[in-house]
């Protein structure tokens, strides 16, 4: 049997942990690292870095992240594949040939794929009958248009493959699907057909298992963290594939973590929706065809994976301005904290009316209660020590929205006895709402286009 | 009997959109058709009232054990703009985990909670 091809997770989102790409090339042999940052959320603000500032809008972290192995990255010539490219993958690849010149290393080859941005497109779309309607609830696009903030494709991994085998060692992307930077080095690597269905469907399920960081190999397991050893020094999951597509996820010896069929199994259920059809511009992968065979010592063997042709169309990302919210808090303590909580409500509405807030949609959470699953979560018997009372708002006025921060303060002195106001407390300051619209594009509105930079 | 869902499944939950999805694998093979018989989308659906507006679709993966479960406009308008302390709806598997559900009585499980 020949010598699998490893592809090691490290970074889930913008936030994650910026010393798992240095464990998992000094942990042992890897041939490949993705780097995954963008949530949905990460594009809007990235765009908003951007408009401040036109060298920013990327997510920053990754330089952090690859400075340290950088060197040993490119004597052992490990592929680096990411989307931190974000709203600007052209400054974040030329920073990382900054990057590498500043530590003398000449010749590192870095592929940056663009065309994913349909922000300039948006109008022309719309004029060639793209309807761009809400993905999951119909609405028509012109009720968004004129707040709309960033569009963008999710590109397969069609592109980054072509880098990879132009010479790029690191390759830089902006929206891509996650998936796509996992599949992409093993088109480079097996040069699997365009319609080889269920070895690309295979690529993509390995991406949904390395695309999440940690979570990938015993972070965030429901199903017994009490048994995942050593999750400060976790060490994120890697993938050891064969030409045949099928593959088995481990992690490096050495680091903590657990790889078992148990936390395959939440990983794989992580956001997806229909499981029959995992649907990416590189194939339809079958979740219900994948067999898992556990190893022991932490090695689990993926195989059996079914795909399908993928969609005519491409997903799209668009974010835009919806209002604005803003939260503010009390902690009351015992005797009968619920009911001062609940007084304490009544009189932030009234003060509302009175000073002639705009408020379009109030919510309470009574946290240590019911804050986090409201009417599902059954009421004690006994009086609580203490409630954290939270209120939020939210509106399409600003000021109404900046006002009603001011409104908490006041009632340590002239409202319900009994507050601490250490936590959430203060003034708390307003925030934009930008939200999220997802929809449709033809494959034919966005293409990846390659370009290569050296250092 | 009646036990709480907890002591046969695990669950993993997250966000697109406006949608929550909870996964919810059987702790034991055995432990599978009773999920199969129990968590109806009907049901589930009904267990979340007004925290989830739209319908609630449930799908089977036999070959992991487990049921994935599409709650729609469950997030009060998504991550973004929800004004909800679980603002992803990261613990909705835990919500569901509380759910008392119906077993055999000789049913092997482990009693967590």
């Amino acid at each position: 049997m020949t010598t699998p091809f490893r592809i090691a997770g490290a970074s889930g989102f913008w936030g994650d942990r910026n010393d798992a790409l240095l464990d998992q090339v000094q942990g042992g042999p890897i041939d490949a690292v993705m780097l995954d940052y963008l949530a949905e959320v990460t594009m809007s603000i990235l765009r908003l870095k951007k408009m401040r500032n036109p060298d920013q809008g990327y997510a920053g972290d990754f330089l952090k992240a690859l400075g340290p192995p950088l060197q040993e990255i490119a004597d052992r010539g490990i592929q680096v594949i990411t989307n931190a490219g974000g709203m600007n993958p052209r400054a974040c690849a030329q920073a990382v040939v900054e990057l590498a010149r500043k530590q003398g290393i000449s010749g590192l080859r870095v592929g940056l794929v663009t065309g994913d941005d349909l922000m300039g497109a948006l109008d022309d779309l719309v004029a060639k009958g793209v309807p761009l309607a809400n993905l999951d609830t119909g609405a028509a696009f012109s009720t968004i248009r004129e707040r709309v903030l960033s569009a963008n494709a999710y590109l397969g991994a069609d592109p980054i493959a072509d880098a990879l085998r132009r010479g790029a060692q690191i390759v830089v992307t902006g929206r891509c699907t996650d998936s796509a930077l996992a599949l992409a080095p093993l088109l480079a690597r097996y040069g699997w057909a365009a319609d080889d269905f269920d070895r690309r469907a295979a690529g993509v399920v390995c991406g949904h298992v390395l695309e999440c960081g940690g979570q990938g190999s015993g972070g965030n397991f429901a199903g017994g963290y009490e048994r995942v050893p050593n999750l400060a020094r976790l060490g994120y999951p890697i993938a050891e594939v064969a030409e045949t597509g099928e593959f088995v996820v481990t992690k490096h010896p050495g680091l903590g973590g657990l790889v078992t069929p148990a936390v395959m199994k939440e990983q794989l259920l992580y956001e997806i929706g229909d499981p029959r059809a995992y649907a990416t511009p590189d194939a339809i992968a079958d979740f219900t065809s994948i067999r898992l065979e556990d190893l022991g010592g932490d090695r689990v063997r993926f195989s059996g994976i079914r795909g399908g042709p993928p969609p005519e169309h491409l997903k799209v990302s668009i974010s835009f301005q919806d209002g604005w919210r803003n939260a503010v808090a009390l902690t009351f303590v015992w005797p009968h904290a619920v009911r001062r909580a609940r007084d304490t409500e009544a009189l932030l509405r009234e003060r509302c009316k009175l000073r002639g807030l705009e408020i379009d949609a109030f919510h309470v959470d009574l946290i240590g209660l019911s804050g986090a699953h409201g009417a599902m979560a059954p009421m004690p018997s006994e009086e609580p020590n203490e409630v954290l009372f939270r209120m939020a708002i939210r509106t399409r006025d600003r000021e109404s929205a900046k006002r009603f921060g001011e409104e908490i303060s006041p009632l340590v002195l002239s409202g319900v006895p009994g507050a601490a106001s250490g936590l959430l407390s203060g003034r708390p300051e307003e925030s934009a709402i930008v939200n999220y619209w997802p929809s449709l594009v033809p494959r034919s509105a966005a293409t990846g286009t390659v370009e290569i930079l050296e250092s | 009997m009646k036990t709480a869902l907890y002591n046969l499944a695990h669950t993993r939950s997250g966000d697109k959109g406006d949608l929550c999805n909870i996964g919810v694998i059987a702790r034991r093979p055995e432990h599978y058709p009773v999920l199969l018989r129990e968590l109806t989308a009907q049901r589930v659906k009904r267990y979340f009232g007004d925290w989830c507006r739209g319908p609630v679709d449930r799908y089977e993966l036999p070959n992991l054990e487990a049921l994935n479960f599409v709650l729609h406009q469950a997030l009060d308008g998504g991550a973004l703009a929800s004004m909800r302390l679980d603002t992803q709806g990261k613990t909705y598997g835990f919500a569901l985990l509380r759910m008392q559900i119906d077993v055999p009585d000789d049913l092997p499980f482990e009693k967590l909670v």
